[in-house]
């Protein structure tokens, strides 16, 4: 194969309309018809399994029977409820693994009751008819901090201005929402729904918002914890794992996915984006088959991504594995990469050994390697916490544990008066829906803790 | 937000969705389950005189939709197999400890004033708000004299309603037995006998099955059966025809009706109120699926009187009962036809053939090229709607109403019909 001397890195390269229905909603919405029918499917289960599945335990069964008799603003407001961000968790679920893994139906006919879906339509038709549907307790004049805009710091803060306190949020970013805003694939929040959805939250009135505010840098949390009566850090995961490569930083086309993503989900034109002919991603994660699937989507001709184990280890879902390659990704695994190799600047293979697992059940390499040509690298190997903003100059600083901020079951820190919850705590999956129930939970034992202090 | 609360015969609930007298009112755990739920009331399992009835094992029957969903349900269970004081002390407990609920004891004594003279203090004593007469029993009871032997005979449903009030200063709800030709006629004897309020409907003689390898009826019980009491959605159609039929009796009108009868979620009850139910009572859809189910039905209701402006129940209780009418007043001249509409159809050929076989050959099946199409023969459409109820696509087969140019006529005026009275 003959590899050109410039890396083959160019933006348009498919046509306008064709990037169009390359983006469009991959799982279109459910019509009335189709709602009723899948809602007919549920069983009504008592003390039913897949709320058990649930992070945020919304009681599924009841919303699905709402559906069914016509009820979809009940069904709606059920969901809502339990997770204020149902119409977001109902378009990124990883439902395979939740809810839908747990549906009776399993058992009896391998076909689960859609709850992702119906879950979406009785949202969204609350949200199109414009409808807000909680209303605040009495004030208590208490006042709490929550950094960080994503969906731990929206729940947070929408349950703790439910329950009467005033809340501010305080977020590095130019828009809240978080991953929903900047790192959600692009095809799974179509129309700017985290926007929306970031004003429904919001419509319930006493939240403030700050953003352009980065905690550690703008602000501190000494500063924030004497001037609120609490603090919640939702800060998500700032930092990207690197592979520890030669070039990495220095070679052009070497870059981070969760970056490139933003920019592609900030992008008012995405055919103005930049890509190359041949992509390789390394991970296995959401994230690297994200970027694999969205960059083939904006036109690379090859994409490979690149797992070190066997398919059953990748933390992508199966359906993301299956989805990934049905849109002409090519999953390699059992390799790791070893070598970046440049030409003028510019990364044009990246070296990997094939690996394998010793007698003790660890991985190793097996010395055999090959090359994959290419003009774009994406790393997706994680993220990580990154501790300065919390701890930098900080009077007393903050426990973690796994690098992350270590929390108890009511997601209290170790600090007095600070709570944190999604991505940036120990406990974490590392899902939005995740997020969603930390920053429930928080609120409700900052509530506790407020009144208890009156 | 719309506000459910019910004032039934000065009793008041929270919303009008109460429990049926039945199993899931037979005893304080299931109340107690219940309210805290949400239902507004109960009815609770009909008391009788001890000692005790005894009741046989294997006592339910069902008939099932396609994907096991029960749409019909039957029993063979007569009133309660408890003893009267401990039915009475948790009646007591309860209205207690939930005073917003509305209680109300059911009863089924022997057709003497004696009888129903005797255990109506003892009712009083437990605070409950009301008692329920129970002639309805179709099975067990009423080969003993009680129950629907007593409710299918007029003069006795009003003479023991004139015993009840004269011996207790409670309200006084009397239950109406469906297996009758004429609902009317029991509800006349109840409101001349004094009762406050008629509830209906019980269940209907019934037999949900035959087991065809044992030969005998379900339920069986050791190799014999007996017909049972009909209930669950299934008998919904004829509970509204009953309700509607005692709502416009000129003899009856303004009587308080509570409602029964295959009521499953709000928009059941929103129909029964629209036909002048005051509450509603449920037994079968608790049975199937617990008592969750009140919350689709508060805020379904809810959400369904929002969107129509309705701030209280009073303010469209009532309102269909002038639009029920009999048939010969129905106008001769409307005409509605079938719209299929083609983005719609699947193409299953199920109301071609419902048309062509049984009705008026008026849809016409067309191939064209290899595609299928369906369409309505307008000139032929006598608009039967049978085709509309057939179609598995929900709104793909709509009935529209089209422009005859003439004026309403019914079959009292129609030149055609040879009985009319000649106009003057
Ligand atoms: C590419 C990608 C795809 C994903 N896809 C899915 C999916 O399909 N389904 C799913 O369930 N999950 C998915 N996830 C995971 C999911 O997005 C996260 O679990 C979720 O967003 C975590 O919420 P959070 O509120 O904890 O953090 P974040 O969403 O990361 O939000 C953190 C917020 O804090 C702000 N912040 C950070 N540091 C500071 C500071 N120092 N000062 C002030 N503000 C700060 C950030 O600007 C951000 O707004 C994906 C993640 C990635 C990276
Ligand atoms: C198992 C069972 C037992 C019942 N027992 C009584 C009873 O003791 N007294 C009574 O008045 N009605 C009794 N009923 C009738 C119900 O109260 C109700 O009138 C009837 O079931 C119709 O309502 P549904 O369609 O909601 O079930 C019983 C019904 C069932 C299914
Ligand atoms: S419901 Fe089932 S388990 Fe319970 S008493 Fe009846 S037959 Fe027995």
């Amino acid at each position: 194969m003959t590899q050109s001397a410039t890396p083959d890195i160019a933006a348009g390269r498919l046509r306008p309309d064709e990037i169009a229905a390359n983006f469009e909603d991959i799982k279109p919405p459910l019509d009335r018809k189709k709602a009723l029918i899948e809602s007919s499917r549920c069983y009504f289960c008592h003390d039913a399994p897949c709320v058990e599945a649930c992070p945020t335990s919304i009681d599924i069964p009841n919303f699905i029977r709402m559906i069914n008799t016509g009820n979809t603003l009940g069904a709606a407001e059920k969901i809502l409820e339990a997770n204020i961000l149902g119409g977001m968790c109902a378009r990124v679920c990883p439902t395979e693994i939740l809810c839908e893994d747990k549906c009776v139906r399993n058992t009896s006919e391998d076909k689960p009751v859609n709850i992702g879906m119906l879950q979406r339509f009785a949202v969204d038709h609350l949200m199109e008819n414009g409808r807000y549907p909680f209303t605040r307790q009495a004030p208590t004049g208490k006042r709490v901090a929550v950094v960080g805009g994503g969906p731990a710091g929206l729940s947070c803060a929408h349950r703790l201005a439910m329950l009467g306190h005033d809340v501010t949020i305080f977020d590095a970013r130019d828009k809240l929402g978080g991953l929903n805003e900047y790192g959600i694939a692009a095809y799974k929040t179509v129309n700017n729904f985290a926007q929306a959805e970031v004003d429904f939250v919001l419509s319930i009135g006493g939240i403030s918002v700050k953003t352009g505010q980065a905690l550690g840098r703008d602000i501190t949390l000494d500063q924030l914890r004497r001037d609120f009566d609490a603090v919640f850090l939702g800060l998500g995961l700032s930092g990207v794992n690197a592979l520890g490569l030669e070039g990495e930083e220095q070679l052009s086309g070497v870059m981070d996915a969760v970056g490139y993503i933003a920019d592609l989900r900030q992008a008012s034109d995405k055919g103005k984006l930049k890509v190359g002919r041949k992509v390789v991603v390394i991970g296995g994660g959401n994230t690297a088959i994200d970027i694999a699937v969205q960059t083939k989507k904006l036109g690379a001709e090859d994409v490979t991504l690149v797992y070190r184990r066997a398919p059953e280890n990748m933390s992508a879902t199966w359906h993301e594995q299956e989805f990934a390659q049905i849109n002409g990704v090519k999953i390699k695994h059992w390799a790791r990469p070893v070598r970046l190799i440049g030409h003028n600047g510019a990364v044009k293979e990246v070296e990997f050994e094939r690996t394998a697992l010793d007698d003790r059940g660890r991985l190793v390499g097996t010395g055999d390697t090959f090359a994959i040509p290419c003009d774009h690298v994406f790393k997706a190997i994680g993220q990580k916490f990154v501790k300065d903003p919390v701890n930098g100059k900080a009077r007393e600083s903050l426990d973690l544990a796994d690098g992350k901020i270590a929390v108890n079951e009511e997601m209290k820190t170790s600090l007095a008066n600070v709570w944190a919850g999604g991505d940036c705590v120990a406990s974490g999956t590392d899902l939005t829906v995740q997020g969603v129930e930390d920053g429930k939970v928080a609120a409700h034992a900052i509530d506790r803790t407020l009144r208890g202090a009156k | 937000m719309a506000d459910l609360r019910s004032n039934f015969l000065g009793i008041k609930s929270p919303n009008p969705f109460w429990l049926a007298s039945a199993p899931p009112t037979d005893k304080e755990y299931n109340v107690v389950r219940a309210f805290k739920a949400g239902w507004g009331g109960v009815v609770w399992k009909t008391l009788g005189e001890d000692p005790p009835i005894v009741n046989v094992s294997s006592r339910y029957g069902a008939l099932h939709s396609a994907d096991q969903r029960m749409i019909g349900f039957n029993n063979i269970e007569l009133i309660t197999d408890r003893p009267l004081d401990v039915n009475l002390r948790e009646i007591k407990q309860v209205k207690r400890d939930w005073p917003d609920r509305a209680v109300v004891v059911s009863l089924m004594v022997p057709c003497t004033e004696e009888a129903w003279k005797g255990i109506l203090p003892l009712v009083e004593d437990t605070g409950a708000d009301a008692v329920e007469l129970n002639f309805g029993c179709p099975h067990g009871m009423s080969e003993r004299g009680m129950g629907s032997a007593v409710g299918q005979v007029p003069e006795y449903v009003g003479m023991v309603a004139k015993w009840c009030k004269q011996h207790t200063r409670m309200p006084v709800i009397v239950k109406l037995t469906p297996n009758i030709t004429d609902i009317r006629k029991p509800a006349r004897a109840a409101k001349e006998g004094g009762a406050d309020a008629v509830s209906l409907i019980n269940t209907i003689n019934s037999i949900t099955s035959i087991d065809l390898d044992i030969m005998a009826p379900t339920p069986t019980v050791d190799g014999k059966g007996t017909h049972g009491g009909y209930c669950g959605p299934a008998v919904k159609p004829i509970a509204m025809h009953m309700v509607a039929d005692i709502a416009r009796d000129p003899d009856t009108f303004g009587l308080p009706i509570s409602a029964i009868g295959g009521i499953a979620n709000w928009r059941d009850a929103a129909e029964f109120i629209s036909l002048s139910a005051g509450t509603v009572q449920v037994c079968t859809a608790a049975m199937h699926y617990g008592f969750k189910i009140v919350d689709d039905m508060i805020s379904g209701l809810t959400h369904w009187m929002d969107s129509k402006g309705y701030a209280t129940i009073e303010d469209f209780r009532g309102r269909a009962v002038p639009n029920v009418t009999d048939w010969q007043f129905l106008n001769i001249n409307y005409k509605s036809i079938a719209r299929i509409d083609q983005n719609k159809c699947i193409k299953c050929g199920l109301c071609h053939i419902a048309c062509e076989d049984t009705s008026h050959q008026s849809i016409a099946k067309i191939k064209d090229n290899g595609t299928r199409r369906y369409e309505v023969i307008e000139a032929e459409c006598v608009g039967c709607n049978l085709c509309a109820h057939v179609c598995p696509v929900p709104d793909c087969i709509s009935m529209v109403s089209v422009d005859t140019g003439k004026p309403y006529l019914n079959w009292t005026q129609d030149p055609r019909n040879p009985m009319r009275k000649a106009a003057e």
